[in-house]
């Protein structure tokens, strides 16, 4: 099942990329793709982490939006913290709680947390990570768990 | 209106948004007084900017594959751009570069150093 889609995803990859559908090219394709999923059988790498399909409808229709609206938000207040000639920083390194059961959810929230301008992870651990934040509000409204919980939630989900 | 020039005038808002937040991104880069405090910065550049970017320039491409090719790209900054912010900041951490911050856990001390203002 996972084998058929990690094909099918591979297969959809290199149509993109080529763009021409001439036979031989097709083939090539095929045989690219194939060769590629009995590499990573033979590797064990398409697992439910490798190649989590089970995780997408839920992350594009729950979390992104929800993720993008939160960077956005977090952009403008760093971008307006930039160009105040009084740079008003106050940076700060806090300790924030993961309730994440597995690698993919400690991943997930790993990466949100930096990917939302202003905080960054810095260190992260299994209940546990070290964030360095550019403001003590950014660290303080990471700190209160709203985005913890949600990744956590979008775990459970599979 | 005609709605090609409503997309075109839609994409060109984008694209010019985009810039200014790269512009910002770098002007804060030169402005922030430490290393991780710069990477605060740099990641306005990685994130915004360039989603905004992308975002223009797939509605200049239309339904194509131009724009599949640009979602693709748009995906694989969102899956690197935060691992390579975070192996910086852990390698630079790991070589002991203490952060400039007010209460720091790890040293158990409240740092001298003030921000420059």
């Amino acid at each position: 099942m996972r084998l058929v889609s990690t094909f099918l995803v591979l297969f959809a990859f290199w149509l993109l990329l080529s763009g021409f559908f001439t036979a031989f090219l097709m083939l090539a394709g095929i045989g690219s793709a194939l060769a590629v999923v009995l590499f990573a059988r033979r590797m064990d790498v398409v697992d439910h982490e490798g190649h989590p399909i089970h995780l997408a409808p839920r992350a594009l229709l729950v979390y992104w939006p929800w993720l993008a609206k939160e960077i956005v938000k977090s952009a403008c207040t760093v971008a307006s913290i930039i160009i105040r000639p009084s740079l008003p920083i106050s940076p700060t390194l806090v300790r924030v709680r993961a309730t994440q059961k597995s690698d993919v959810g400690r991943t997930t929230f790993a990466n949100s947390i930096t990917l939302t301008p202003g905080t960054l992870s810095v260190e992260v651990g299994e209940n546990e990570f070290l964030v360095h934040a550019l403001t003590r509000e950014g660290a303080n409204e990471l700190a209160a768990g709203d985005m913890d919980r949600r990744v956590t939630a979008f775990e459970r989900s599979l | 209106m005609n709605p090609d020039s409503v997309i075109d005038a839609a994409s060109w808002i984008l694209i010019v948004l985009g810039s200014g937040f790269c512009v910002i991104g770098a002007l804060g880069l030169l402005r922030m007084p430490d290393f991780y405090t710069r990477m605060h910065a740099a990641s306005l550049v990685d994130t915004l900017g360039a989603w905004l970017l992308l975002l223009g320039m797939m509605l200049q491409a239309g339904f194509s594959l131009v724009t599949v090719k640009l979602i693709f790209v748009a995906m694989l900054l969102f899956f690197t751009g935060p691992t390579a912010t975070h192996a910086l900041a852990r390698a630079a951490r790991a070589r002991g570069l203490e952060p400039m911050a007010k209460d720091n856990p790890e040293s158990g001390q409240t740092d001298e150093r003030q921000t420059p203002s």
